[in-house]
């Protein structure tokens, strides 16, 4: 029986103001509990609630990114619930006139693309957290996060797959923090995952019915979890049974999804209009203004890598994952290309500055980041500028020095403050300019191993490598290993 | 004759003018409290003597160097106890807020105390300002100082009381249904509610977020205008509040309402009523015509449905206002709770009165799937009804006219098995709250027995001027013909 | 408008109200009475009647983001029935979202 999977999101996003909601407190993460509340977040009677209108703004932005159209006026209204995280006993949010309506995110994987259908977008606020003792231990809550401001991203269910999702979901979070909208720090919470998951017969219009896991709090568990979803319900109709409707909750310290105890079917949260906030209009002018301030979205950036620079789609990928490494590429780009000679014209000039930067910034940047355990940031303020590097690069780009060198030359800049020239000349760190000095290291070399030699004449060609590598080593990376080879090549045949 | 039975404008006047000393003011209103409070239980808590003594000492002082901070400086004010005063326990009536002490102030009570009004104490009230007779308290009834054995009216009863019977000359209270305006009637002092949003509600507790107000109670119609300006105004904490400038409502009091049209709802003057009230209220209209207004009958069809629509919207409100005391952050928690569910039902069933358990009921029920759209959505149609009676009312009139109350105070346990017919005391005030509009009720004679009657001046959104002016010109002409009602030891 | 014992028990469990049987059947009959009494509103013509209670609100009314001043935490805790002295304390339970 060949089944597909219907998969849908509500996609919960902390909005990166600098206050809450509702109200003054500071919107950060972290923290000794309870330091970051106010009477309003911690619904002290009497407290009222005052709309952040850059909540509003940030709403509208995320709206406008995912071509949905935004509401003249809208609206918030209560969702009446008991959870001692939740200290009014009933959060703002908005149900009956959400901020935006109907939009499209686009998610290519492996070459293809789909097209994710939006039904709304709306705002409300977050709840505090609540620390599990388990087996009737007390249960300890933490306010701090009471009324950070949330964007509710609703999708139809036009996902097909647990892959398929969990690109979406990247994809997603990749535009957010493109507009600025949101940290992206999965591990603080930045994004939460309600998914929606049935199956049904290929070629079959009608939805199965539905499990609703909620919580999801990682990229990973949203795979995980639909999976074994998906898997169990396959299971379930493939012994001819139905699927019931549940709603789990994902445990992030079980990493599994677990039942939810109460028995309701469907809670009755009766929602009614917010009576302690007006209704806010949204005009033209205010959403042309939104529309003009978005930063450039990743597919923005994407095409330009391509077309202006020429990289491989590998590449575009990785230097465009996160705005401030794409930022950080540019830059290194742009300075390069002016100390090599001038602003160059045309994808044909740049290619060789483009692609150098970019596996110099993939690769060594990279790899130096993750084993320091430093972030893009951190790196370009204090040890590395977009303009030392592309000094870094020069001498490369025009292959004064060889991949190796330049290795060198890089962690030593690294380190210390000392100008790139003065770090090649005190490593000596130049190419063996003196081809008559290479001769006599490649003598010296191919006499160290006759063996080696011989069998290179039997025929072991692969041992080139072998007597470059000694070259290299024996002149401290600083030999053009091309020349070397050359001058190899030419004494071991021309003496066979 | 006792300062603490001074008018508000008579003490003003010997404040200003170095006869009395705020001090002397406040220690005979600290006297009053002890003497007749045992009795009338107005007050729930009052502040420590000695501190309130300084306050008074530091406005005497300022009126002596001539930078006195205005016409509530050194004035002893009561604050009824779900407005939120800084160190002062706030119990809203209830045993669910036993202990509680607010960290802020009310933005009404910061305001008071930017104008050098000293905060007295917290008076009584019907739990959760839910309530028409101030029976509902958990704390006690507050009684009529005309006759102990009656009720002062509610939810605001405290505060009546309190200026009734000389504690204290201003005191606020909130109205939602009538909290200000019927106390004030029942016991023959002046309530006036602000149009909504005129007063910022942060720091009230809320009991209906969209019709409730904080209003002034006071022992003269001065009063209720020098105090509802002096909180007035735009508060950015508080999202409902009106924007506008607010008028200068003492210059308002001193003009005649010569030209004006005041007009009497057919609906409502036909039966409900007692015919002393009426009576009472004619006599006053009549008085109102000899100063030059003009009394004419206006059609207010709706009118007449502003409890059903009450019932259903303001407990609706209050059902989700009431949701956050469940023994987590604040207030009292049942003892012994072995889960999450026993913690709320058993702090919300022991903590909540009988009559706040029966609004939360019905308001439950009325916001609940399957009824929202029967019950809920549909008062709050009609209620744009009763708006619109009002908007075409006042094209035709200036204010409208008529008494505040049915009945006047009603003795204690008369209504309170019945729920339904306290409800139906409040018909002539609700009708003010759903609409928006601001409405005052002044003392207007006494009834068949003995007892005070209000009549209510209904104005405009943000016509708080208006009647002002109405209530104003009535109270000059009532006071010199001897019409305005005293209690024994006033003159 | 009659209501019934089990439409009683269900709205007492939303609002988290603990009745005993007599209470049960007490609320039953006194919101019986009220809500016949609210029956009155269908007399009305409601046929193209805006809900009101939006017209009486500020239009727009919002703030500058931006951070004010907090509570210290000991004010915050001050008024709970239960703390750990970092936290409100709670019964335990099971996550339920």
């Amino acid at each position: 029986m060949d089944f597909e999977p219907v998969i849908g999101f509500e996609v919960h996003v902390q909005l990166a103001t600098e206050s809450k909601i509702f109200c003054a407190c500071a919107n950060e993460v972290g923290g000794e509990p309870n330091t970051r509340v106010c009477p309003v977040c911690l619904g002290l009677p009497g407290s009222l609630p005052v709309l952040n209108r850059e909540a509003l703004r940030m709403g509208m932005t995320v709206a406008l990114a995912l071509d949905a159209e935004i509401a003249t006026r809208t609206s918030f209204d209560r969702k009446n619930y008991f959870y001692p995280d939740l200290p009014k006993g009933y959060q703002i949010t908005q149900s009956l006139v959400p901020l935006a309506t109907g939009g499209r995110f686009p998610v290519t994987r492996d070459g293809s693309t789909r097209t994710v259908r939006i039904r709304q977008i709306h705002l409300e606020e977050d709840a505090g957290k609540t620390l599990h003792g388990g087996d009737g231990t007390a249960s300890l809550v933490d306010m701090n996060r009471c009324g950070v401001p949330l964007v509710e991203i609703v999708t139809r269910p036009d996902l097909r797959s647990p892959e398929e999702a969990e690109a979406f979901l990247v994809s997603l979070r990749r535009l957010l923090v493109y507009l600025g909208v949101a940290t992206g720090k999965m591990h603080e919470g930045s994004m939460r995952f309600d998914t929606n998951v049935s199956l049904r017969r290929k070629g079959e219009e009608a939805l199965g019915t539905q499990t609703e896991i909620k919580n999801l709090n990682s990229f990973r568990a949203v795979r995980e979890a639909l999976r074994y979803e998906i898997e169990r319900q396959t299971r379930v109709l493939e012994a001819d049974e139905t699927v019931v409707h549940e709603t789990l909750l994902w445990d992030p310290g079980r990493e599994r999804a677990v039942a939810m105890r109460s028995k309701e079917i469907a809670p009755d949260y009766r929602y009614f209009p917010e009576p302690d906030l007006p209704e806010f209009a949204i005009d033209a002018a205010l959403i042309e203004e939104r529309r003009a301030a978005m930063p450039e979205t990743p597919s923005e950036v994407e095409r330009r890598f391509r077309e202006r620079y020429g990289l491989s789609a590998y590449d575009v990928g990785v230097l465009s994952a996160e705005p401030g490494r794409a930022r950080y590429y540019e830059a290194v780009v742009a300075e390069l290309a002016r100390r090599a000679g001038g602003a160059p014209s045309g994808t044909g000039d740049l290619a060789p500055v483009a692609k150098l930067a970019a596996n110099w910034v993939t690769v060594v940047v990279g790899g130096h980041l993750h084993s320091e355990g430093i972030d893009l940031v951190e790196f370009a303020s204090r040890a590395m500028s977009p303009a030392r590097l592309a000094e870094v690069l020069l001498p490369r780009l025009r292959n004064e020095i060889s991949e190796p060198a330049a290795r060198r030359l890089f962690a030593e800049a690294v380190r210390s403050a000392d100008s790139v020239d003065g770090i090649i000349e005190t490593l000596s760190l130049g190419r063996l300019g003196d081809a008559s000095e290479l001769v006599r290291v490649v003598d010296g070399v191919l006499a160290d191993c006759p063996d080696e030699v011989e069998r290179y004449q039997a025929g072991e060609r692969r041992l080139l490598r072998h007597f470059v590598g000694q070259v290299m080593k024996k002149t401290g990376g600083r030999a053009d290993p091309a020349l070397a080879t050359r001058l190899i090549t030419e004494r071991l045949d021309s003496a066979g | 004759m006792e300062p603490c039975d001074l008018t508000f404008s008579d003490a003003r006047r010997a404040l200003d003018g170095g006869k009395l000393s705020s001090l002397d003011l406040l220690d005979s209103c600290l006297s009053r409290i002890g003497q007749a409070d045992p009795d009338l239980s107005a007050f729930l808590f009052v502040a420590d003597h000695e501190a309130l003594r300084s306050e008074a000492a530091d406005a005497d002082e300022r009126r002596a160097r001539g930078g006195g901070l205005g016409p509530l400086d050194g004035i002893p004010v009561g604050v009824k106890d779900n407005i939120s005063v800084a160190g002062m326990p706030l119990t809203c009536g209830s045993r669910i807020l036993e202990g509680y002490v607010p960290p802020f102030d009310a933005t009404a009570v910061a305001r008071l105390r930017g104008g050098g009004a000293i905060i007295v104490g917290k008076t009584n009230m019907d739990e959760f300002a839910m309530g028409s007779s101030n029976e509902h308290s958990a704390f006690g009834p507050a009684r009529n100082p005309w006759d102990p054995g009656r009720v002062p009216g509610g939810s605001s009863g405290g505060s009546a009381a309190a200026v009734a019977a000389g504690m204290c000359p201003l005191a606020l209270g909130s109205d939602t249904g009538g909290s200000v305006r019927q106390p004030a009637g029942l016991c023959g002092v002046v309530g006036l509610k602000p149009s909504y949003g005129r007063v910022s509600r942060y720091g009230l507790v809320a009991f209906a977020s969209s019709l409730d107000q904080i209003g002034a109670l006071a022992s003269d119609v001065e009063g209720a205008a020098v105090m509802t300006r002096t909180i007035a105004g735009h508060d950015p904490r508080d999202s409902t509040s009106l924007a506008e400038r607010v008028p200068d409502y003492e210059r308002a009091l001193l003009s005649p309402p010569v030209r004006l049209r005041l007009g009497v709802p057919r609906e409502l003057s036909s039966g409900g009523a007692s015919p002393d009230v009426v009576a009472a209220v004619d006599a006053a209209l009549e008085v109102l015509a000899s100063l030059g207004a003009e009394i004419v009958e206006i059609s207010t069809p709706h009118l007449g449905y502003g409890v059903a629509i009450y019932a259903l919207v303001a407990n609706a409100e209050a059902s989700s206002n009431l949701a956050r005391y469940d023994g987590v952050g604040y207030g009292a928690r049942a003892g012994g709770a072995g889960d999450l569910d026993a913690l709320y039902s058993g702090t919300r069933s022991e903590g909540f009165g009988s009559e706040v358990r029966r609004r939360i009921m019905l308001g439950t029920y009325a916001l609940s799937a399957g009824y929202y759209d029967e019950y809920y959505l549909t008062a709050e149609r009609a209620r744009s009804l009763v708006a619109a009676d009002f908007e075409r009312a006042f094209r035709e009139v200036d204010a409208v006219v008529g008494p505040t109350s049915p009945t006047t105070a009603f003795p204690l346990g008369e209504r309170l098995r019945d729920p339904l017919a306290m409800y139906l005391a409040d018909a002539y005030t609700v009708p003010a709250n759903l609409a928006g509009v601001a409405a005052i009720s002044v003392p207007c004679g006494l009834g068949a027995d003995g007892m005070p009657v209000g009549l209510q001046i209904t104005a405009p959104r943000s016509g708080e001027a208006t009647m002002v002016a109405v209530a104003g010109a009535y109270e000059r002409e009532a006071v010199r013909a001897g019409v305005r009602p005293r209690l024994a030891g006033g003159p | 408008m009659a209501v019934t014992r089990d439409e009683v028990a269900r709205v007492a469990g939303l609002a988290k109200l603990a009745l005993s049987d007599d209470e049960t059947e007490a609320l039953r009959q006194e919101l019986s009475r009220i809500l016949e009494y609210v029956e009155k509103l269908r007399e009305l013509d409601l046929a193209g009647v805006d809900p009101s209670s939006r017209a009486l609100a500020a239009e727009g009314a919002a703030r500058d983001d931006g951070v004010g001043a907090m509570l210290d935490r000991d004010e915050a805790l001050a008024n709970a029935p239960d703390t750990d002295g970092r936290h409100f304390r709670v019964p335990g339970f099971l996550p339920e979202g």
